[in-house]
């Protein structure tokens, strides 16, 4: 993925801005229980622990890490040339809040897991995609 | 252990329509020779079957996904139906017979004709394109994601190839599974499809010709995905109280597995080397007083071939992560072996019938019908228990058949 690729784009509602537009400020952002705290995603209306519905956008760290990976080969989508590196990443505050995304500026051979990675964004139109780099303070 | 209601029912039939490839037949039609075929093998008549249950439902997205809908069947058969359902959310594409067994016992109908079709070969030929039919956006006004793929599409992962893959990796690094025992649900599945009439794919496959294909998503190549493909196949869900009604000796349902504990989703989903297998499995074993140790043909799901290993540690044909030893040379779940699995040749070679092959095969081998692929128990007899699983990821149903 040497040039930026030709992303299919998510559908932005306003459950789901906050998300997908927090690269914007620079920022990760997942709902959180205002009461236990407790990170909720995809986004949901009630918390699944306490049940309540006082939840809060809040930016984390970006700090991750590689759950697992696949390196795709196959041309599924005109316009974004494999190979490159998906992966399912754990976020550092709450491991089982977990993200599809790709691994950037790493080769592919050395996606592994438990590699350490930090939150790029990448801005299409209105909406920021939150890819991860491997993260050199963590390595 | 509660009153197990499933076994008030039994399967007294089955069919299967021509399976191709590309058939550029409709997807009604083909439904229509699956569903006739099961009705004559149970020997009952139309005037018989007073319900229907099938999966998904009608669909026109993705193309081919769906051949018919339960009430397309219902007018073009002309029945009177006491009972019908059909539908998308349900414990695996099983789902739709596992509620069968539930209407049969609650009195709803007596003869109840399940069915799955699908034409995806045909309608994506006609389309003009392969498996990426996947509309490209970015940009302003172009097509965007909502639902589940908004989290998986903007990351060119549009694929269970890639969200499964993910998934075997995952087992590989936990367990130390490899890509030679993964390529053994590829061979087995290749082995039993040479001697199946109806698979699609029947020339002999290597090793060699495993690691020779071309990567999709690692650790899957091209031989541990499916095909799209056309074909339908049809089971018939009877009282047991009918059996006297029947042509032949139906088939016991035993127990069922129908649970989700998990969150549903791909990529979500507590412990991924699991998938949803594992809590369809642990309820029909709460079902039962058999035990793996019991069965003697397994059809299990084979979407992509990882799938099947995760299958067969759920079951308990294995330890958790010991699905790659247990594989690793192919005696065990040979025709001949301890475990004889996917005797059509299974999706991989046989054809994505999406589950229902699986579950068509399952009747079969146990009845003694599969001819040349016939596992022989015992120097001779057809299986007596049987284990169909289907789904992958969040999704899965499984059933348990017996012959007595
Ligand atoms: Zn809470």
């Amino acid at each position: 993925m040497a040039d930026v690729p030709l992303r299919i784009l998510p559908r932005v509602v306003p459950e789901t801005e906050f998300f997908w537009t927090g690269g914007a400020a620079g920022e990760l952002r997942f709902l959180r229980c205002d009461d236990d705290g407790t990170y909720i995603h995809p986004p949901q209306p009630r918390c699944p622990k306490c049940l309540g519905k006082s939840l809060t956008p809040t930016a984390v760290s970006g700090r991750a890490t590689v759950h697992t990976f696949t390196i795709n080969h196959h041309p599924w989508i005109p316009g974004f040339d494999p190979p490159y590196a998906v992966a399912i990443v754990e976020i550092e505050e709450q491991p089982d809040v977990r993200l599809t995304t790709n691994i950037v500026n790493c080769p592919i051979d050395e996606v592994r897991i438990g590699l350490p990675v930090r939150v790029v964004f990448e801005q299409h139109d209105d909406t920021y995609i939150p890819l991860f780099e491997p993260d050199a303070t963590r390595a | 252990m509660p009153d197990i209601l499933e076994r008030k029912a039994v399967i007294s039939g089955a069919g299967q329509s021509d399976i191709g490839r590309r058939l550029m037949r409709d997807g009604l039609d083909l439904t229509l020779d699956a569903c006739i075929a099961a009705i004559d093998d149970a020997g009952l008549t139309r005037d018989d079957i007073d319900g229907i249950c099938t999966y998904p439902g009608p669909m026109d997205v993705p193309p081919g996904f769906s051949g018919a809908g339960a009430t397309q069947v219902q007018d073009a058969l002309r029945l009177n139906l006491n009972w019908h359902t059909g539908g998308l959310e349900m414990p695996g594409q099983l789902g739709s017979v596992i509620n069968a067994c539930a209407a049969v016992a609650a009195g709803y109908a007596n003869h109840v004709l399940c069915f799955r079709s699908v034409f995806e070969g045909s309608a994506q030929a006609r389309a003009g394109g392969g498996r990426a039919g996947v509309t490209s956006g970015g940009g302003g006004g172009g097509f965007r994601a909502g639902g589940f793929m908004q989290w998986t599409l903007p990351f060119g992962a549009p694929s269970a190839a890639n969200w499964i893959g993910m998934m075997a990796q995952r087992h590989f690094h936990e367990f130390g599974t490899t890509r030679e025992q993964l390529a053994q649900i590829a061979l087995n599945a290749r082995k039993n499809a040479e001697v199946n009439p109806n698979a699609i794919y029947r020339e002999p496959m290597s090793m060699e010709d495993y690691f020779a294909a071309r990567m999709i998503t690692t650790p899957f190549c091209l031989y541990d995905c499916d095909v799209p493909a056309d074909g339908a196949n049809a089971v018939i869900v009877s009282r047991a109280d009918s059996a006297p009604d029947l042509r032949k000796p139906p088939l016991h349902v035993e127990a069922i597995g129908s649970a989700l504990r998990g969150r549903p989703s791909w990529d979500q989903w507590d412990d991924l080397t699991t998938m949803a297998a594992r809590d369809a499995a642990s309820m029909m074993w709460s079902r039962t007083d058999l035990e793996p140790s019991d069965v003697e043909v397994a059809e299990l799901y084979d979407g992509f071939s990882f799938i099947t290993v995760c299958w067969l540690e759920e079951l308990g044909f294995c330890g958790k992560g010991e699905g790659g030893p247990f594989i690793e040379g192919g005696q065990r779940i040979a025709r001949d072996g301890q475990l004889p699995l996917n005797t059509n040749g299974g999706q991989l070679s046989a054809g994505r019938m999406h589950g229902y092959g699986l579950l068509h095969e399952c009747c079969v081998q146990l009845w003694g019908e599969a001819g040349e692929r016939q596992v022989q128990r015992d120097g001779g007899r057809p299986p007596r228990v049987g284990v169909a699983g289907n789904g992958g990821g969040p999704i899965a149903g499984c059933m348990l058949l017996t012959t007595d």
